[in-house]
C-alpha cells in the first residue's frame, strides 16, 4: 500500500472530493444521456425520412459530430456563446449541452439503423390493421427499435461517462482532475501516489459502468423473452 | 403526406430552437447592454466576488490541499488581492492552454495561474506589473543527461505542456526537435517517468523543483531563452482593474510581501538559495 501511495487517499477530506468529482462526471454524462435518449430517437425517426432537405440537414449535423473533436465543440460551446452572443453560461451547462449535441447524433444514427432494420412487414401488418402512422410507430416499430438499440447505446452511454474527464479543460472539477490535484499536492510526501490513485480512479469508472452493463443485460433478457 | 412530414420537422426543429433559447435564458442573465467583456474594478467590488484564474495541479504555485482549499505562491497573492478589494474570492480551475481564452471572454477578472509575459500575450491579455522571475529549463533522466538541446537526436522527443512558453520558445526556436504535448501538469509528468521523452522542458522553476523531490533525474539545461516573469493578467482593456493590481503590487513591496509569500509557500520546494532569483518585488525586476 505505501508503495501505491494509496494513503494520501484517507488525508483530509480527499476521499470525499474523489467521490464529488466522481459525481460531477456522473451527473454531466447522465444528464446528457437522458437528453441524447430522448432526443436522439426523435432524430433517428426523422433520418429515415426521405424528404432530401432533412437528409441533407442530418447529414451535415451528424458530419460535424463525427469529424469534431469533443474538446473543440466544448471550447465552441463555453467560450465561443460569450464570444459571439455574450451568453455566461455555466461550464457544467456547456458540458451537458455538447454531450448532448453528441449523443444526440450518435444515438440518432443508431436508431435510424435500427429502424430501417424493422422488416417492411411489419409496417404493412399494422397498416393493414387500421393503425395510424404515428400509432405503428409508437407499438410496433418503436419498441422493436428499443431493444435492437440497448447493447448498441449502452457503449455509447459508457463512452460518453468516460469521455467526460475532458471537461476539465473548461473548468469544471471531476474524478479526474480531483485525482491530478491530490497526486500534486502531494508531491512531496507522496510521489508515487499516482499509479494508485489511477488505479482507484479506474475502479471507480469501473464501477460506476458496472451496473450499467448489468441493467442493458437484464433490459435484454427481460424484452427478448 | 409530403406536406405533413414538411410540419413535423419544422416542429421539431422549432423545439430544437426553443430548447437552446431556454438554455440560453436561464444562464445568459448577467450579460449586460455593455459591449466589453471585463468587469471594471466598481464592478467587482459591488458583485462582492472577484474570479481568479489559478492552476489547481500546480504546487506549489497553486494547487489544492486535502481539505479542497486552493494553497501557493499565486492563491497566497490573491487571497491578498481579495481581502484589499474587499470582495470574496472564487477561484476557478485553469489549464496552461485555457488561460488566455477565460479573459478574453470575461469568465474571470483576473489571472494569476503562473501566467509568463510574452509579447504574443500581450496581444491578448494586458498584464500587471511582474511578481515572480522565471526562465526554461530542461530536466532529463540520470541514465542520459540532456545538457545541451544539441544532444536531441532526431528520434527524440521532448515532453512539453501545451500552451506553456516552452512549447512556444521550441517550436519556434528549435522546429527539428519533435515534441510531445500533454494537457495537464500531471500528465506529462507520468510521461517522463514513463519514458515517453528523453527530457522535459518547462519553467526552470518547475524542473528543478521536480529533480529536488525526484531522485534519478538531473536538470542538465538549468537556464534556456530570454529570462522572463510572471504576472497577472486582466482582459485587454480593463484598465481600472489593471492600475489597480499596479498600484497594489507597488505597496505590497513597501512590506516585502512576496518574499513572505516565498517564505510561506515557495521555500519547502525551492529552498531559501533560491529566493533572490525567483522573487520580484514591487513590480521592479532587478537587473
Amino acid at each position: 500500500m505505501q508503495a501505491l501511495g494509496i494513503e494520501v487517499l484517507l488525508k483530509g477530506s480527499n476521499f470525499l472530493r474523489l467521490l464529488g468529482g466522481l459525481w460531477v462526471a456522473l451527473k454531466i454524462s447522465l444528464i446528457a444521456v437522458l437528453f441524447s435518449i430522448v432526443l436522439g430517437i426523435l432524430f433517428g425517426i426523422v433520418m429515415t425520412y426521405k424528404n432530401p432537405l432533412v437528409k441533407i440537414i442530418s447529414r451535415i449535423y451528424l458530419e460535424i459530430v463525427r469529424i469534431m473533436p469533443q474538446m473543440v465543440l466544448l471550447f465552441i460551446v463555453f467560450f465561443g456563446t460569450t464570444r459571439m452572443f455574450g451568453w455566461n453560461l455555466d461550464a457544467e451547462l456547456a458540458a451537458i449541452i455538447v454531450f448532448t449535441f453528441w449523443g444526440t447524433a450518435e444515438m440518432g444514427d443508431l436508431v435510424r439503423g435500427a429502424v430501417s432494420n424493422i422488416p417492411k412487414h411489419q409496417y404493412e401488418s399494422s397498416y393493414a390493421l387500421g393503425l395510424s402512422k404515428a400509432q405503428t410507430y409508437y407499438h410496433i416499430v418503436i419498441p422493436q427499435t428499443l431493444r435492437r438499440l440497448i447493447p448498441l447505446s449502452i457503449n455509447l452511454v459508457t463512452r460518453m461517462i468516460k469521455t467526460t474527464s475532458l471537461v476539465m479543460m473548461i473548468g469544471v472539477v471531476e474524478a479526474l482532475k480531483v485525482t491530478q490535484q491530490i497526486i500534486e499536492a502531494n508531491r512531496m510526501v507522496a510521489p508515487n501516489a499516482a499509479f494508485g490513485l489511477y488505479l482507484t480512479v479506474f475502479i471507480l469508472y469501473f464501477l460506476a459502468c458496472w451496473p450499467i452493463s448489468l441493467l442493458a443485460t437484464y433490459l435484454e433478457k427481460k424484452w427478448s423473452a | 403526406m409530403k406536406n405533413s412530414k414538411f410540419k413535423k420537422v419544422l416542429a421539431l426543429l422549432t423545439a430544437a430552437v426553443m430548447i437552446v433559447a431556454a438554455f440560453a435564458s436561464c444562464s445568459g442573465s448577467d450579460s449586460g447592454a455593455s459591449n466589453a467583456v471585463y468587469r471594471t474594478l466598481d464592478e467587482i467590488r459591488e458583485s462582492g466576488t472577484v474570479k481568479i484564474g489559478v492552476f489547481s495541479d500546480k504546487n506549489p504555485f497553486g494547487y489544492v490541499d486535502e481539505n479542497g482549499d486552493y494553497q501557493g505562491y499565486d492563491v497566497y497573492f490573491a487571497e491578498r488581492l481579495a481581502e484589499d478589494l474587499g470582495v470574496e474570492v472564487e477561484y476557478v480551475s485553469t489549464e496552461a492552454a485555457s488561460r488566455i481564452e477565460y479573459l478574453q471572454t470575461g469568465k474571470v477578472d483576473i489571472i494569476l495561474a503562473n501566467f509568463t509575459v510574452t509579447d504574443e500575450r500581450k496581444e491578448e491579455v494586458d498584464f500587471a506589473l511582474p511578481y515572480m522571475n522565471v526562465a526554461l529549463g530542461v530536466v532529463s533522466p540520470d541514465s542520459r543527461v540532456i545538457e545541451s538541446l544539441d544532444d536531441i537526436e532526431d528520434s527524440d522527443e521532448v515532453i512539453v505542456i501545451s500552451g506553456t512558453t516552452a512549447e512556444t520558445y521550441l517550436t519556434e526556436n528549435y522546429p527539428d526537435i519533435k515534441l510531445k504535448k500533454f494537457d495537464a501538469y500531471a500528465q506529462a509528468k507520468t510521461a517522463l517517468e514513463n519514458g515517453e521523452g528523453v527530457a522535459w522542458a518547462n519553467d526552470n522553476t518547475e524542473v528543478i523543483a521536480y529533480a529536488l523531490q525526484n531522485s534519478g533525474y538531473t536538470v542538465g539545461i538549468p537556464s534556456l531563452g530570454s529570462n522572463d516573469t510572471i504576472a497577472p493578467a486582466v482582459s485587454k482593456g480593463n484598465k481600472t482593474l489593471l492600475n489597480w493590481i499596479n498600484e497594489e503590487i507597488e505597496s505590497l513591496g513597501e512590506e516585502n510581501f512576496f518574499h513572505k509569500d516565498y517564505e510561506e509557500t515557495l521555500v519547502d520546494t525551492y529552498g531559501t538559495d533560491y529566493e533572490e532569483e525567483l522573487v520580484v518585488e514591487g513590480g521592479v525586476v532587478s537587473e
